[in-house]
C-alpha cells in the first residue's frame, strides 16, 4: 500500500517534469556581469542600477514571461569575468548575458561567447575593434566606440569652437589612444594641428609632472580620463592655474556624471563629447533621470544610462520573440533587429557591424541650481562609428594606436 | 592528538574528488576544479621558496604570467606548434627566474619580500607597456584550445581537466622528490639557521638560487596551463593582487607542506566563487576568514595539531 | 631652468606625502619587524574619515585631527588585539595585515560607496605662487612645510625624549630593551598607532589633490614600500632620504621618460637591494 502511494507520487512528479520540459514557461534567465568589488565597484554598481531600474519598470516581465536576473561580480579581472561567464552559461543555463565594464574583460570574453553561441549585450565596453576588425557574431554592442564621439568632436572643435592648435593628455591605454586618435583624425582633416601629445600611465594620481609640460601656446587642451583620474586631473588642472589660461576640452568620461558631482568650480566651462548627458532636455531623459534620482538619490551617469538602454534592447528582443528565447540564433537575430524607442539618449539604431548609430552631444559643464551639469550645446545627429568615411576603406586602416598621427 | 588521525581521511577525500570528481560534476564545477589544480601547482612552487627555504616572495605570479604570455604570443602571433610553444614558454620562465635569481639570491627575509615585489611590479609594467608584443591592457586572446593545439583525440572540460591532473601529479611528485632530497633538507636547514649551514660548509647562496629557479620553473608550468585554460592572457595575471592571493593560498593552507598549498588553492577558489554568488560583500567575508584562520592556525591549516620547530 | 624648478617642487610634494606614509611603516618595522600590508588602508581610511567630518563641519583641520585620532586608535587596537600574539613571527603577522587590508577595503566600500571624491581645497591656500615662469600651488607648498614639521617633530621625539630613547633601544635590540625594563609591548602598540595616524594624516593632506577612491590603498602601498626599502627599514633618516629620492625620481621619470615610468620607480629599489640589501641607512 505504502509502495503504491509512493509510485503514484513519483508518477505525478515525473509527469509534471515532462510537461515542464515541453512548454518553456519558466523564467527567462539573464546573466549579468560587472565589477562589484575592488576599484571599479561603483562603475559596475551604476551599470547594474540602470538595469534594475528598467526591470522594475516592467515588473521583471517581458514577452509574457518572468525575468530572472543573475548578477555576478567580476572584480574587473578578465580571468574572473570568464569564470563568471562560465558559471552563468554552464551552471545557471542563462538564455543571454549582458555586461562587463573593461575592454580587457570584453576581449577576454569574446571567444567564449562565440564558442558557446550565447547572445551577449555589451552596454559599455567601447573598444573600437569589437565592432570593427575583430567583431563577433554573438555580441551586440548598444554603447559606443571610443572614437565615435571624438570624430564628431574633432570637426566641431575646428569649425565651431575655432581651435587651430590642441595639446592632448590622455590615459595610456587603448581607450585613450582610440579617443585621441578619433579626435586627431577629424580635427587635422579640417586643418587643425595636434601640437603635443602626452600619455599618462593608468597608475598616475598626481598629474603635476605632465601639467608642467603643457604648451602654453595652444588654443585648447584635450583630456581623456575617467573615474578618480578625471577628478584628479581636472582638480590639478585648476590648481596649476591652467583653467583660466587654456580651455579644457575632452572626451565624455572626463566630466561624466559618475564624477561630476564630486568636482568643484574647477570643472566649469569644460567642453566634452559623448552620446549622452544627464542634462539632455528631452521628455524621455527627464523621465529617466527623475526616476533614477528618486530611486538612487544621485544623478544618472552614462554607465547607468548605458545599461538602461542596453536593457531596453534585451527587452525588445524578448518581446519580438513573444518570450520564446530558447533558440539562441533567433534570439540573436531578434536582438540585432530590435529598435527600442523612448531611449534617454535619443534615437539609436544598430549598423550592420553591430554598433549604434546615434546622436553625439557636445556638452559644457555649467552650474545650474547649485549642481554641476553637462549642458548640451550642440547635437550632431546620427553619427556612425565610421563617421563620414566609407566603412570598407575605414577598416583597411589600422586601429588607432599610440603611434597614430604623431604630434606635429 | 595525533595529527595523522584527521589528515589521512582528508587526504583520501581530496584524492577521490580529484580523481573522480569530473565524472559526476557539471562542466562549470569541472572548470573550478581545473582552476584549483593549476593554481595548486603554482602555490606549491611558491611553497618551495616560502615554506621550505624561508624566502617569502611577493612577485611569484610574475613567472606564472610570463610563461602564460609566452604561450599566448607564440601560439597566436607566431602560430608555432604545441610542443615548441610549451617548451619555449617554460624556457622563458626558467631563464627569467635564473636571471632574477642572480639579483635576489643573497637577499633574505623581509628584504627578499620587497625585492621580489619590485621585480614583480616591473614584470607587470612590461606586460602593460610592451604593447606590440603583449597587447597592453587588452591582453592577447584567441589562444587555441589545448586539446586542439596538442592534437588530442578527446576534447571538452573533462579531457582538459585530466591533462591538467596528470601534469599536476607529475609536478607534485617531482617537488616531493626535491623537498625530500638532501638538497631539500639543506633548504630547510637554511630556513632555520643559515649561519650554521654555512659554517657546515654548504653554499647557501647556491641553494637559495636553485630553490628560486626551481620554484620559477614549476610556476611556469602552471602559467602554461593557465594560458590554455583561459584562452587569453592579461596583465592581471602577474599583478600584485595575484601574487598576494597566491601568498595567502600557501600561508593559509600550510607552508612547508605540499598538501597545504593544494588545500589553500582549493579553499580560496571555492570561497571566492561560491560566496560571490550569494553576496556582494564576499571580499569582507574573505578578509574575516583569513584573520580567523590565522588566529586559529598560524602555521596554516595543514599544520594544525603539529608543532613546527622554529 | 623653470622646468627644473617646477619639477623639483613637484618632486618635493610627492616626497612630502610619501614621507608621511612611509615614516609610520618604517617605525613599525623597526620595532616589531612587521611588514604591514594594511598600511595603505590607513591612508585610505584617513581620507574617508576626514571626508565624513568635513561634509558635516566644513573644516579640513578638524577632519585631519579626527582622522588622525580615529585611525590611530584602529591601528592601536589592531596591534594590541591581533598582531601582538604572533610576537616576532613575521609571516603570520603579514598575513594578518593582508586580511585586514581586504577587510578595510570592503568596509570602506560598504560605508562610503565607491564614488571617488576630493576633499575641499582650504580657502586660504587657494591659488598659486608665481615667480617668473614658475607656477606652484600654495597648498602644495603648505603640505611640504607640514611634512617637514612632522619630520622635525619625529626626530625630536626620537632623539631628545625618554620615549625616543626607549624606542631606539628597542629598535637596536628588543630582547635587551625588554630585559632593561622597557615595556616593549606597550611601546609597539604606541608606535603602530602613531604610524597609522600619520598615514591617515597623510591621506588628509593629499586629499584636496588626490582625493579618495576605492583602490587608493593599494595604489600607494608599493610606493611607500619603495621608500622604506631604499632608505632602510626602521630608519627615520632613511625615510626622509628615501622619500626625497623616490619623489624626485618618480617625478622626473614621468616627465622625462614617460614610456618607462612603470620602471623608473622600481629600478632604484632593485638596484639598492641588489647592492646593499638593508637599504641606505638600514642595519642588518
Amino acid at each position: 500500500m505504502k509502495r503504491l502511494r509512493l509510485l503514484v507520487v513519483l508518477a505525478i512528479v515525473a509527469a509534471a517534469g515532462l510537461l515542464r520540459a515541453q512548454v518553456p514557461d519558466g523564467p527567462i534567465r539573464i546573466g549579468f556581469i560587472v565589477p562589484l568589488s575592488g576599484a571599479f565597484a561603483q562603475n559596475g554598481r551604476d551599470i547594474l542600477n540602470g538595469f534594475l531600474l528598467l526591470l522594475d519598470e516592467v515588473g521583471y516581465r517581458a514577452g509574457g514571461r518572468q525575468i530572472q536576473l543573475i548578477v555576478e561580480d567580476d572584480e574587473a579581472i578578465p580571468a574572473v569575468t570568464l569564470t563568471k561567464a562560465r558559471k552563468l552559461v554552464e551552471a545557471d543555463r542563462v538564455h543571454l548575458m549582458a555586461g562587463t565594464l573593461l575592454a580587457s574583460s570584453g576581449y577576454a570574453l569574446t571567444p567564449y561567447v562565440d564558442a558557446q553561441q550565447i547572445p551577449m549585450v555589451y552596454p559599455v565596453v567601447s573598444s573600437d575593434d569589437l565592432t570593427q576588425r575583430r567583431r563577433s557574431k554573438w555580441i551586440i554592442r548598444t554603447g559606443w566606440t571610443s572614437s565615435q564621439p571624438n570624430h564628431a568632436f574633432g570637426e566641431y572643435a575646428y569649425r565651431t569652437l575655432g581651435y587651430r592648435t590642441v595639446a592632448t593628455v590622455a590615459l595610456d591605454y587603448a581607450f585613450g589612444w582610440e579617443s585621441v586618435g578619433g579626435f586627431q583624425r577629424t580635427f587635422e582633416a579640417e586643418g587643425g594641428r595636434i601640437v603635443q601629445k602626452m600619455w599618462t600611465p593608468v597608475s598616475v594620481h598626481d598629474f603635476a609632472p605632465y601639467l608642467a609640460q603643457i604648451s602654453r601656446d595652444v588654443d585648447a587642451v584635450y583630456a581623456l580620463f575617467l573615474g578618480r583620474s578625471a577628478l584628479q586631473f581636472v582638480r590639478q588642472y585648476g590648481e596649476y592655474g591652467l583653467k583660466d589660461r587654456i580651455p579644457l576640452i575632452g572626451s565624455g568620461t572626463t566630466t561624466d556624471e559618475h564624477v561630476l558631482p564630486f568636482m568643484g568650480d574647477e570643472a566649469l566651462g569644460a567642453v566634452t563629447t559623448l552620446q549622452y548627458s544627464a542634462a539632455l532636455d528631452t521628455p524621455e531623459n527627464r523621465r529617466f533621470t527623475g526616476a533614477y534620482r528618486k530611486r538612487y538619490n544621485k544623478v544618472a551617469s552614462y554607465y547607468a544610462e548605458s545599461m538602461y538602454t542596453g536593457g531596453k534592447w534585451v527587452l525588445a528582443g524578448i518581446e519580438a520573440l513573444g518570450g520564446r528565447v530558447e533558440d539562441r540564433a533567433r534570439l540573436l537575430e531578434a536582438l540585432r533587429s530590435a529598435r527600442p524607442t523612448g531611449l534617454p539618449r535619443g534615437p539609436v539604431e544598430l549598423d550592420e557591424y553591430g554598433n549604434p548609430i546615434q546622436n553625439i552631444y557636445i556638452r559644457r559643464v555649467e552650474r545650474v541650481g547649485g549642481e554641476l551639469q553637462n549642458t548640451v550645446i550642440a547635437t550632431i545627429p546620427r553619427v556612425s562609428q565610421f563617421w563620414k568615411y566609407n566603412p570598407a576603406e575605414y577598416l583597411r586602416q589600422p586601429l588607432y594606436s599610440r603611434r597614430f598621427g604623431p604630434a606635429s | 592528538m595525533g595529527a595523522r588521525s584527521w589528515r589521512l581521511p582528508v587526504l583520501a577525500a581530496l584524492a577521490v574528488v580529484l580523481a573522480v570528481g569530473p565524472l559526476v560534476l557539471s562542466s562549470y564545477w569541472i572548470g573550478l576544479l581545473t582552476q584549483i589544480v593549476i593554481l595548486a601547482i603554482l602555490a606549491m612552487s611558491l611553497d618551495i621558496l616560502l615554506g621550505y627555504t624561508g624566502l617569502p616572495s611577493l612577485g611569484h605570479a610574475g613567472f606564472f604570467g610570463v610563461a602564460a604570455y609566452g604561450v599566448a604570443v607564440l601560439s597566436t602571433t607566431y602560430r608555432t606548434d604545441f610542443w615548441t610553444c610549451v617548451a619555449a614558454a617554460l624556457l622563458i620562465g626558467i631563464a627569467l627566474s635564473a636571471a632574477f635569481g642572480l639579483i635576489v639570491a643573497h637577499v633574505r627575509d623581509v628584504y627578499f619580500l620587497m625585492i621580489t615585489l619590485a621585480l614583480g611590479m616591473v614584470l607587470w609594467g612590461v606586460s602593460y607597456r610592451w604593447i606590440p608584443v603583449t597587447g597592453g591592457d587588452n591582453g592577447i586572446s584567441g589562444i587555441p584550445s589545448l586539446e586542439a593545439h596538442a592534437g588530442l583525440p578527446v576534447t571538452g572540460p573533462a579531457a582538459f581537466y585530466y591533462v591538467t591532473l596528470v601534469v599536476f601529479l607529475a609536478c607534485a611528485a617531482l617537488m616531493r622528490v626535491v623537498v625530500r632530497s638532501p638538497f631539500g633538507l639543506t633548504l630547510r636547514g637554511i630556513r632555520e639557521n643559515e649561519a650554521r649551514m654555512r659554517s657546515l660548509g654548504f653554499n647557501t647562496w647556491l641553494h637559495c638560487y636553485l630553490s628560486y629557479v626551481i620554484a620559477g620553473a614549476f610556476a611556469s608550468v602552471s602559467g602554461v596551463l593557465w594560458a590554455y585554460y583561459n584562452g587569453f592572457v592579461s596583465p592581471t595575471y602577474l599583478d600584485l593582487t595575484a601574487s598576494s592571493e597566491l601568498f595567502l593560498m600557501v600561508t593559509l593552507g600550510g607552508p612547508a607542506t605540499l598538501v597545504g598549498p593544494l588545500l589553500g588553492a582549493g579553499l580560496i577558489v571555492l570561497l571566492k566563487n561560491v560566496m560571490s554568488a550569494y553576496t556582494a560583500r564576499w571580499l569582507l567575508i574573505l578578509g574575516i576568514v583569513y584573520i580567523v584562520a590565522i588566529l586559529a592556525a598560524p602555521q596554516g591549516i595543514w599544520n594544525l595539531g603539529t608543532r613546527r620547530s622554529t | 631652468m623653470t622646468y627644473l624648478i617646477t619639477q623639483s617642487l613637484n618632486g618635493l610634494f610627492s616626497a612630502a606625502l610619501l614621507f608621511l606614509i612611509a615614516s609610520g611603516l618604517t617605525l613599525a618595522f623597526g620595532v616589531m619587524k612587521i611588514v604591514n600590508i594594511a598600511h595603505g588602508s590607513f591612508y585610505m581610511l584617513g581620507v574617508y574619515v576626514a571626508y565624513t567630518v568635513i561634509l558635516r563641519t566644513g573644516s579640513l583641520l578638524l577632519g585631519a585631527g579626527v582622522a588622525l585620532v580615529v585611525v590611530g586608535a584602529v591601528g592601536f587596537l589592531m596591534q594590541r588585539v591581533f598582531l601582538r600574539r604572533f610576537g616576532a613571527d613575521p609571516l603570520p603577522q603579514m598575513m594578518m595585515t593582508m586580511g585586514f587590508a581586504l577587510l578595510f577595503r570592503d568596509l570602506a566600500l560598504m560605508i562610503w560607496g565607491g564614488d571617488p571624491f576630493t576633499l575641499p581645497y582650504p580657502g586660504m591656500l587657494r591659488g598659486s605662487m608665481e615667480a617668473g615662469e614658475v607656477v606652484f600651488p600654495y597648498y602644495r607648498l603648505f603640505v611640504i612645510a607640514v611634512a617637514a614639521l612632522v619630520g622635525v617633530a619625529l626626530w625630536m621625539v626620537n632623539e631628545k625624549t625618554l620615549i625616543g630613547a626607549r624606542l631606539r633601544a628597542t629598535v637596536d635590540d628588543p630582547e635587551m630593551a625588554s630585559a632593561m625594563g622597557i615595556n616593549v609591548a606597550r611601546l609597539s602598540g604606541l608606535v603602530f598607532a602613531v604610524g597609522a595616524g600619520l598615514a591617515a594624516f597623510g591621506g588628509v593632506m593629499g586629499g584636496p589633490i588626490l582625493g579618495g577612491y576605492a583602490g587608493i590603498d593599494f595604489d600607494l602601498l608599493p610606493l611607500a614600500f619603495v621608500v622604506v626599502i631604499v632608505g632602510g627599514m626602521g630608519s627615520l633618516k632613511g625615510a626622509v632620504v628615501g622619500s626625497i629620492v623616490v619623489g624626485m625620481i618618480d617625478n622626473f621619470g614621468k616627465a622625462l621618460v614617460p614610456e618607462l615610468s612603470y620602471f623608473t620607480l622600481f629600478a632604484p629599489m632593485i638596484l639598492v637591494l641588489a647592492l646593499k640589501p638593508t637599504g641606505l641607512y638600514g642595519r642588518a
